[in-house]
């Protein structure tokens, strides 16, 4: 899956964790503007992981920070 | 200058905020003095212990008191050194042996304290390009021996034995899987399905370890623990334990049938680079865990304290982490921290201690009171702390 495919993707998925409704760029945040507490964020990769049948490391979860960033890997990731 | 001290600003308002309530510090309470492993003094009064993990009640026990004295006596107060060099003492081997009968295993190693056990074990065993696979609520231990070593670290939901497959299934081919997994979870005292969960990382390759810190000398025919209770034991490649719960004295454990564990001594940093436990510490250790082999009596009336409690708390109105005893840890769910605070003084003015215990301890941002019996607690005991969490819950308004 390219970019824009993979990226429409998680725009879908994303819908049900964020429950403000924050305007989400590439450059909207996890922790910051979305204010996602630990456990939100594991329901979330396991979403991305399950739909892409890939593993986001704790490791490199922690170089993730925006959401731009998670497109990229995701894309990156599915080889 | 950046203040280093400011990132713990939020913290330090909670305090502030929770104290200026008039609330007692639930942090910082004083054991004036220990009368016996269920009874203390605390605040001058007579205080009934439910929240020390001394499940078996060793702590006060004659031969184990002994034991301590003489190796006091024989080899000193302390080792003042490393185990690979001048801290071994016939004690340290004696206890090892003594773990090695207790567990029916090949292989035992002791650490000073439990959570460098979990720290040198998973941060030595999984390496560069490794995988380690947990449960999201393991322990600070655990997560910190993931933090230690350079393995890919992939947390799976509380228990949910499907996502953990899938997990493993994603790994790449040839990788080094280690599973990290807990008999007892001991925030909600909960167990694990480790029956199941190990069937799937073996039949994925994977090496396992289970933690067994909170059911060890307890749960099992023999007290093995979750693992031995579930037939399964003989499929875990590494037992972690500690000496500070059912032992009743302090230091960890890691026991093994691989073959090729002993190199572990000579690799594994948190086991070298500090000094052994003093030889009090275990000649009180192995006379302990050679008593727990033949404790079933005991084990028996610590079950029957523990259905007793969930009983007679579900009775009364309290939300329990569990729906049904699973273990000798019972959780009281609070509303939240601030309740959690004032259930906890109003108990301990009732003369009863529990564990307060809060986020991010604890699992979903729960506030809990968390009860962890003892084989040594009467029956009346336990109906006299019925009574006084009932009078507690009804004065803060919780039930």
């Amino acid at each position: 899956m390219d970019r824009p495919a993979t990226a429409a993707k998680i725009a879908e998925l994303i819908e049900p964790f964020n429950k403000k409704g924050v305007a989400i760029t590439d450059a909207t945040t996890f922790a910051g503007d979305l204010e996602w507490d630990s456990l939100t964020v594991m329901d979330f990769v396991a979403a991305i992981e399950d739909e892409f049948d890939i593993i986001i490391s704790m490791n490199q979860q922690a170089e993730i920070e925006t959401y731009g960033q998670l497109i990229d890997a995701v894309t990156k990731l599915q080889g | 200058m950046t203040d280093l001290f400011s990132k713990f600003d939020g913290l330090i308002e909670q305090r502030r905020a929770l104290l200026s309530t008039g609330v007692t510090d639930p942090f910082n309470l004083v054991m004036e003095k220990v009368i016996s492993p269920t009874v203390a003094v605390c605040n001058g009064r007579e205080t009934i212990l439910l929240g020390t993990y001394n499940y078996m009640g060793m702590t006060f026990d004659p031969d184990v008191i002994a034991a301590g004295k003489q190796a006091l006596d024989e080899f000193g107060s302390g080792t003042t050194g490393s185990r690979v060099l001048n801290g071994t003492y016939a004690g340290h081997r004696a206890v090892e042996d003594a773990l090695k009968d207790f567990y029916g295993m090949d292989h035992a190693m002791v650490f000073s304290t439990g959570y460098q056990a979990n720290l040198g074990i998973i941060s030595t065993m999984a390496g560069k390009g490794d995988y380690i696979v947990l449960d999201i609520d393991s322990h600070a231990s655990i997560w910190d021996g993931c933090k230690m070593g350079d393995a890919e670290v992939v947390p799976f939901k509380h228990n949910d034995i499907e996502a953990m497959e899938k997990r493993l299934k994603r790994i790449p081919e040839g990788a080094g899987k280690l599973v990290v997994l807990e008999g007892v979870y001991s925030m909600l005292g909960d167990i694990a399905p480790l029956k199941e969960m190990i069937a799937v990382a073996k039949a994925h390759g994977a090496m396992v370890l289970v933690d067994e810190a909170h059911s060890m000398g307890f749960i099992g025919p023999n007290g093995r623990g979750v693992a031995e209770d579930q037939g399964v034991l003989d499929q875990v490649d590494f037992v972690i334990g500690t000496f500070s719960k059912s032992v009743g004295t302090v230091g960890g454990f890691c026991v093994s049938n691989h073959p090729k564990f002993e190199i572990l001594r000579l690799v594994c940093r948190p086991y070298v680079f500090t000094a052994s436990l003093p030889p009090s510490v275990v000649h009180t250790a192995s006379t302990s865990i050679r008593k727990l082999m033949h404790a079933a009596d005991k084990r028996a009336h610590l079950w029957e304290n523990s259905k007793t409690l969930h009983a007679g708390l579900t009775q009364r109105g309290f939300k329990l982490g569990t729906a049904t005893p699973q273990s000798a840890i019972i959780s009281v769910i609070m509303p939240d921290l601030e309740r959690g605070a004032m259930m906890w003084e109003a108990l301990l003015h009732e003369g009863l201690y529990v564990n307060l215990a809060r986020p991010p301890a604890t699992p979903a941002g729960m506030t809990l009171l968390r009860c962890s019996l003892c084989a040594a607690h009467s029956a009346e005991q336990v109906q006299t702390i019925i009574g006084m969490f009932e009078r507690a819950g009804k004065a803060v308004g919780i039930i």
